[in-house]
């Protein structure tokens, strides 16, 4: 269960654009998850909940977007996803394998509430 | 109140990968070769480090790290045998981070040989954090079973290297070398594998030789 230790990575991201910002609040936040990048979305989102308690985003929710494995391959160029690691390109049975996505933990997108100039 | 939405696209593990590569860097510069051993706890990491040293001492400086979730017993060991060894408690985390690791960087002596990172004794959550090391070994001893590189597939698929720990045990064990090895170098085309017992001695001298021939590797491309 390392998901809380990357939660806490999380809000240090999150912490800084919203001071950059001078938001009063994070209402929203959108990960993407590689479903080979070792973590569990739904423990991300478990630990995203406890830790969020008494921070700036104790209002936000979490939305986890899980992203397939996406291999190129080095000999025929295939491109292809998957739901699992694979060992050979699925066209030409190559190993020459190169990972596109699905090994990441990546904030793509979060919301703010800011002040509106007077 | 408005709202404003801002598109981030930042890697989780981006401020982790950065401090690693650092390390990895100056690890680099000052020419010393450093594993990270990966395993479930009880797979026999220290006492492989033990083994090691007898084929690497005098002739190589080493030195030690060693990350446990409580106690100093692990580096206690290293050092009985005369060698520097620092522990990290990491007081219930999992895993050891790459910042832990440059906490220590400035008590590290600039002319050792090998740093030797021992992680937290679990098989899942270290897979995920680059501490700086040059070589990951993941450690699997026969009486875990040999179907545990698939169901961990993240350990295996970013080592280096696979030991084999307690290989003097396969003659009572239902415990398939043969199986194991395939299931892991399939999934991973790159690992080197080393057979190896601390009882017996065991594969050990050629995991010592393979690590001396890295590190004149390592040293002659960045000479």
């Amino acid at each position: 269960m390392h998901e809380l230790s990357l939660i806490a990575n999380l809000f240090e991201i999150l912490e800084k654009n919203a001071e950059e910002n001078k938001a009063q609040k994070i209402t929203y936040v959108k990960m993407q998850v590689g479903l080979l990048s070792g973590a569990v979305p739904e423990l991300l989102k478990t630990a995203f909940d406890i830790y969020k308690k008494d921070t700036i985003a104790a209002e936000a929710e979490i939305e986890i977007i899980k992203v397939p494995l996406k291999v190129e391959c080095g000999d025929c160029g295939q491109i292809t996803t998957h739901d699992d690691y694979i060992l050979f390109c699925g066209s030409c049975g190559s190993s020459n394998l190169k990972t596109l996505a699905g090994t990441d933990m990546i904030l793509e997108k979060m919301e703010l509430e800011i002040d509106s100039p007077s | 109140m408005g709202k404003k939405e801002i598109l981030v696209l930042e890697d989780l593990l981006g401020s982790n990968n950065k401090i690693a590569a650092d390390i990895r860097n100056q690890l680099t510069q000052k020419g010393i070769l450093t594993i990270n051993l990966l395993s479930s706890p009880g797979a026999g990491k220290t006492t492989l480090l033990e083994q090691l040293f007898t084929f690497l001492h005098p002739h190589y400086k080493m030195a030690v790290i060693e990350g446990d979730i409580e106690t100093e017993r692990d580096a206690d060991r290293i050092r009985a045998q005369g060698i520097p060894a620092w522990q990290i408690m990491t007081g219930g985390a999992c895993h050891l981070e790459a910042k832990m690791i440059g906490r220590l960087f400035p008590e590290i002596p600039p002319d050792l040989d090998f740093l030797f990172i021992e992680n937290v004794g679990n098989l899942v959550c270290p897979a995920s954090f680059d501490l700086g090391e040059h070589l990951r070994f993941v450690l699997l001893s026969t009486p875990e079973g040999d179907d545990k590189p698939k169901k961990y597939p993240k350990a295996f698929l970013t080592a280096d290297s696979l030991v084999i720990s307690k290989a003097d045990l396969v003659p009572i064990l239902p415990f398939d070398i043969d199986r194991a090895v395939r299931e892991a170098e399939g999934m991973n085309p790159h690992l080197r594998t080393f057979i190896t017992s601390s009882t017996t001695g065991m594969g050990l001298k050629e995991l010592a030789e393979f690590l001396i021939s890295r590190l004149k590797e390592l040293r002659k491309n960045h000479a």
